[in-house]
């Protein structure tokens, strides 16, 4: 392994932890528009959340009186983990830097420390809503759990592999994969845990502070400034990320596959279209669908996991 | 070299145990750990010479036990369990020069646990069926006297005691059934004769030894349903005590079901593992979810460890079942992972139970609606009991993570070349494996957050300060531990490959290679955790970069202290917070069918109205369904019979003068 190649290879995996960064506030802006606009207004200009971080960073950083160094941390950890993943995953390219390491359960588990990191600073503020938004997402997270991992393992049983690079790369030489009854509904149930773990309808409702039924909103209310400026380009990050690899491996097509500059910008910008279709679907999604009742979400759940189950069994026995 | 080892462990053990009911109480417990830590040194001796030259260790005497002799061998499976157990051993007595001083000091304490210690290092090198058993039973009656240390103060350790007396000694019955038949059977009573033979054993008659032992080895190891005994014993007995009993006396009931089922008997039809199998899946979730409601600390890290001994048990019933199918390198990486994620659980859990017992002595309780800011006034405790929940919930880059997503490639890899009824039975156990795990991140972030985070709820925990030194480093070493393990898992990897190929009969001395990133050999399956966490660790100093820079030049101080929002209210009190009970409400109720906790309202109304409420009284226990469904019952039933037999056994002699003559009679009946 030569300079030059080491050297491209972190310039490519900061590049496209650059675009998710700056991609993830962005594609916030666009789903709100969408939703302004399918209801009748105007909203918010798509590059918005960008400005609003720029006013967060400036800000003073505040923390509750009697919290420890763990409320500091939970932000930090929140962007490191989203960070680490964005950098090694087949995003843009189909051999990331270190993409022989890039093991879908790693992946998802890095994903759930800065989870955990949250729950943990919300307890943290010592407030009934930090527990309330810690305990509610804890019970989600717990439940989603069966349902995404039982996706990837369907996955990864019919490409004999967990490993992401090779998952999209197999979907990208073998169509017929992608059309498989194992990877269709293991992708159906991954955007019901992406859906689930973001926050999105009929979830949680990103766009309410109501006591009563939030809990993403709850789980960060008592954070301001820099550190509430981290915690939205860190879940923003994520859901570009999640979205990223929900249509890297449902159509694949456009992410580069060879080495070279000029792939390397093709198979961002066609990332870039594929989460943006996506992120307008869900938006125009959420428009028409009202929230879930906390104690019915199980039963959402618990249907994704039925589908990844069937993915898992069709991936056996085919 | 290494013969000498064995009897110093033996020897020190005994000195250690002799010393420490002998000497005053000034200096009993310091000489107790020395000689503990001399036979701990020379066990980890032996047992790293055993695993890195595949050499093996036998001694045999007839001089120490009467009629059958000592027989010792320690072989690489062995091996790795005297390590697993001579750690966590290592860190708590350490642990116990601070601890000694709340109230396990005593004669009694300070003999018994050298000797629990020294008994079950030892239960590993026992190659024959006597020396399993005398040491067998010698470590659950030193620690049955552990259990029992608090009894003059609480009501609930005699009780917890009681019924670990009764469930081991069920459980040590049915391993010397089993023992007792094989030995039998195969006309002698070392377990090299019994290898010999028992293969050419009946089928029915091996499946019938390997059910009886799984029952009793099952139950040292906390398999659901014999696991009622865990919450109680672990969580009643003394820090240090409890730290051994969770973190390493739980994995000899696992090795024992590897030494009967894949040593003595060598290795078994598909049933058998799939009943391993499903005894793990029920004791993962079981254990996860009351892991998960219960607002005890240390009974919460019992269940836990019923959940981490059902992970082992699946990993070993999915090696099995793959071995047993002919796909000899899935079921290596699968036993790979189980031995690990038992090493594992011996060091996360160590420090779990060490940390939960300074908390203990620092606030004099372990109810976490009781608790909470410990971080701030005890922060080394605070950090190794965070370490250890983010190991327990194997996120990376602590070490249980390792273990898990090695099971995850052995089930995924091993699924394809199943047969039908193995896949259906792996796919619900790679459900169960998830859903267990969003449990236990639930469970663990519900103890360090309501546990050590916050405001705390209690006076006790306001005034807490943090424990003597030695108690710190005793924990603190195991977390240390934990990281290690989590970045460079391939340092005891080769180790626990040799000991997978000995458990497994498989070929496993080659199922991973690399340094830097783990690869799984035959297998399109690779891992970096140190480059992951290298990754990680990168980033957060970049971001915290970022938020200084966004400070740089400001005149304002970093960080600046505030009351938080309390929906316009001036002052909010540590009530107000959510407790352990509340943050496990959803959850609870989502289960509601499962575990069926009672709950009980009380409302009082005023006397001159009705329509004035008092007093409302809410009760609301999860107690362990299991226990009230079918072991209370089974309780009352022997209960009632007792008063029954009562009736035969009234104290007059005439009666029993009676019997005689009746007895007497039907003898003489019959032999006429």
């Amino acid at each position: 392994m030569n300079l030059a190649h080491v050297l491209t290879q972190v310039l490519e995996a900061l590049v496209q932890v650059a675009a998710v960064a700056v991609g993830g506030p962005l594609l916030l802006g666009l789903m709100r528009k969408v939703r302004a606009r399918l209801e009748g207004r105007v909203g918010a200009p798509i590059h918005q959340p960008l400005l609003d971080l720029r006013k967060l960073l400036a800000k003073q950083r505040m923390r509750p009186r009697e919290s420890s160094w763990v409320f500091g941390a939970g932000p930090v950890v929140l962007v490191a983990t989203a960070v680490a993943v964005a950098a090694i995953s087949p995003l843009a390219t189909t051999h990331p830097p270190l993409g022989q390491s890039t093991d879908f359960f790693a992946v998802v588990f890095v994903l759930l420390l800065g989870s955990v990191a949250l729950a943990l600073s919300a307890l943290d503020t010592g407030t009934a809503f930090g527990g309330m938004g810690s305990s509610r997402s804890m019970t989600i997270g717990a439940l989603c759990e069966p349902a995404l991992l039982v996706a990837i393992l369907a996955m990864a049983i019919a490409a004999r592999t967990s490993n992401l690079p090779a998952l999209v790369r197999d979907g990208l030489a073998h169509p017929a994969v992608i059309a498989s009854p194992a990877r269709i509904l293991a992708l159906a149930s991954f955007l019901v845990v992406i859906l689930a773990e973001s926050g999105r309808l009929p979830v949680d409702n990103p766009s309410t502070h109501l006591e009563l039924t939030m809990i993403h909103e709850a789980l960060v209310l008592e954070y301001s400034g820099p550190d509430l400026g981290l915690i939205v380009v860190g879940e923003s990050m994520r859901l570009v990320f999640l979205l990223g690899l929900l249509v890297n491996l449902l159509v694949p097509w456009g992410v580069a596959d060879r080495p070279g500059a000029w792939a390397f910008g093709a198979g961002l910008l066609a990332l870039a279209a594929k989460v943006a279709v996506v992120g307008v679907a869900i938006a125009v999604f959420e428009v028409f669908t009202a929230k879930m009742r906390l104690f019915r979400l199980p039963e959402l759940l618990a249907g994704g996991f039925v589908l990844a189950l069937l993915g898992a069994v069709t991936a056996v026995v085919r | 070299m290494n013969e000498v080892c064995v009897v110093t462990v033996g020897l020190a053990g005994v000195v250690a145990a002799l010393l420490g009911g002998a000497l005053p109480a000034s200096s009993r417990v310091v000489a107790a750990v020395t000689f503990t830590w001399v036979s701990c040194a020379a066990a980890l001796w032996a047992a790293v010479s055993v695993l890195s030259s595949d050499h093996v260790i036998a001694l045999s005497s007839t001089a120490i036990l009467p009629l059958t002799g000592v027989t010792v061998v320690l072989n690489p499976l062995g091996a790795l369990f005297v390590v697993a157990i001579a750690v966590v051993a290592m860190a708590s007595t350490l642990y116990w020069l601070g601890y000694a001083s709340h109230g396990l000091a005593t004669r009694s304490a300070s003999s018994a646990l050298p000797l629990f210690v020294t008994s079950m290092l030892l239960v590993p090198f026992a190659a024959s069926v006597a020396t399993f058993l005398v040491l067998w039973e010698m470590m659950a009656l030193t620690s049955l006297v552990l259990v029992l240390t608090d009894q003059s103060r609480r009501e609930a350790a005699r009780s917890a005691a009681q019924w670990y007396a009764v469930m081991t000694h069920a459980g040590a019955a049915a391993i010397l059934l089993a023992l007792v038949l094989l030995s039998a059977h195969s006309g002698g009573q070392t377990f090299a004769d019994i290898e010999a033979h028992a293969r050419h054993l009946s089928g029915a008659l091996r499946g019938t030894i390997f059910v009886i032992a799984l029952l009793g080895f099952g139950s040292k190891a906390g398999a659901v349903p014999l696991h009622v005994w865990l919450p109680k014993a672990h969580a009643e007995a003394p820090g240090p005590a409890s730290a051994l009993m969770s973190g390493a006396m739980v994995n000899l009931g696992i090795y024992g079901i590897l030494l009967v089922g894949n040593e003595l008997l060598g290795g078994g039809p598909v049933w058998w593992w799939l009943l391993v199998s499903v005894l793990g899946v029920v004791s993962a979730l079981y254990g996860a979810l009351y892991a998960a409601t219960s607002s005890d600390l240390k009974r919460l890290l019992a269940y836990s460890t019923a959940d981490n001994m059902g992970l082992v048990m699946i990993a070993i019933g999915a090696s099995g079942l793959f071995a047993a199918s002919g796909h000899p390198m899935t079921a290596a990486v699968a036993m790979v992972a189980a031995l690990l994620l038992m090493l594992n659980h011996s060091v996360f859990k160590g420090a779990l139970f060490l940390a939960a017992g300074a908390v203990q002595v620092a606030t004099g309780t372990r109810d976490l609606d009781r608790l909470g800011g410990l971080m701030r006034r005890m922060p080394v405790t605070g950090a190794v009991f965070l370490v250890g929940a983010l190991s327990v919930a194997a996120l990376p880059p602590f070490n249980g993570f390792v273990g898990e997503w090695l099971l995850f490639q052995g089930l995924l890899h091993g699924l394809p070349t199943s047969n039908t009824s193995v896949v259906i039975s792996v796919s619900v156990a790679v459900a169960a494996l998830a859903l267990t795990g969003g449990l236990t991140v639930a469970a663990f972030v519900k103890a360090t957050g309501i546990g050590f985070l916050g405001r705390p709820r209690s006076n006790e925990a306001t005034d807490a300060h943090e424990v003597a030194i030695t108690m710190r480093l005793g924990a603190g070493a195991l977390a240390v531990l934990c990281l290690v393990l989590g970045l460079v898992p391939m340092l005891v990897l080769p180790a626990i490959e040799r000991a997978a190929a000995g458990a497994g009969r498989i070929n496993a001395t080659s199922a991973t290679r690399g340094w830097i990133s783990l690869h799984l050999l035959g297998l399109r399956g690779v891992l970096a955790p140190s480059l992951l966490a290298g990754g990680m660790a990168l980033a957060a100093l970049a971001v915290i970069a970022v938020r200084r820079l966004a400070h740089h030049r400001r005149s304002w101080p970093a960080v600046n202290p505030v009351e938080p929002w309390g929906s316009g209210r001036k002052v909010q009190t540590a009530r107000m917070q959510y407790t352990a009970t509340s943050f496990a409400e959803p959850l609870q109720r989502v289960f509601d069918d499962v575990i069926r906790p009672s709950r009980d309202l009380d409302v009082s109304h005023l006397v001159e109205s009705r329509y004035y409420i008092e007093r409302i009284a809410y009760r609301t226990s999860n107690d362990d369904v299991i226990e009230r469904q079918f072991y209370r019952p089974f309780i009352a039933g022997v209960r009632w019979w007792g008063q029954r037999a009562r009736w035969f056994q009234n104290g007059s002699v005439h009666r029993y003068l009676a019997y005689g003559f009746v007895a007497l009679v039907i003898v003489l009946v019959v032999v006429a």
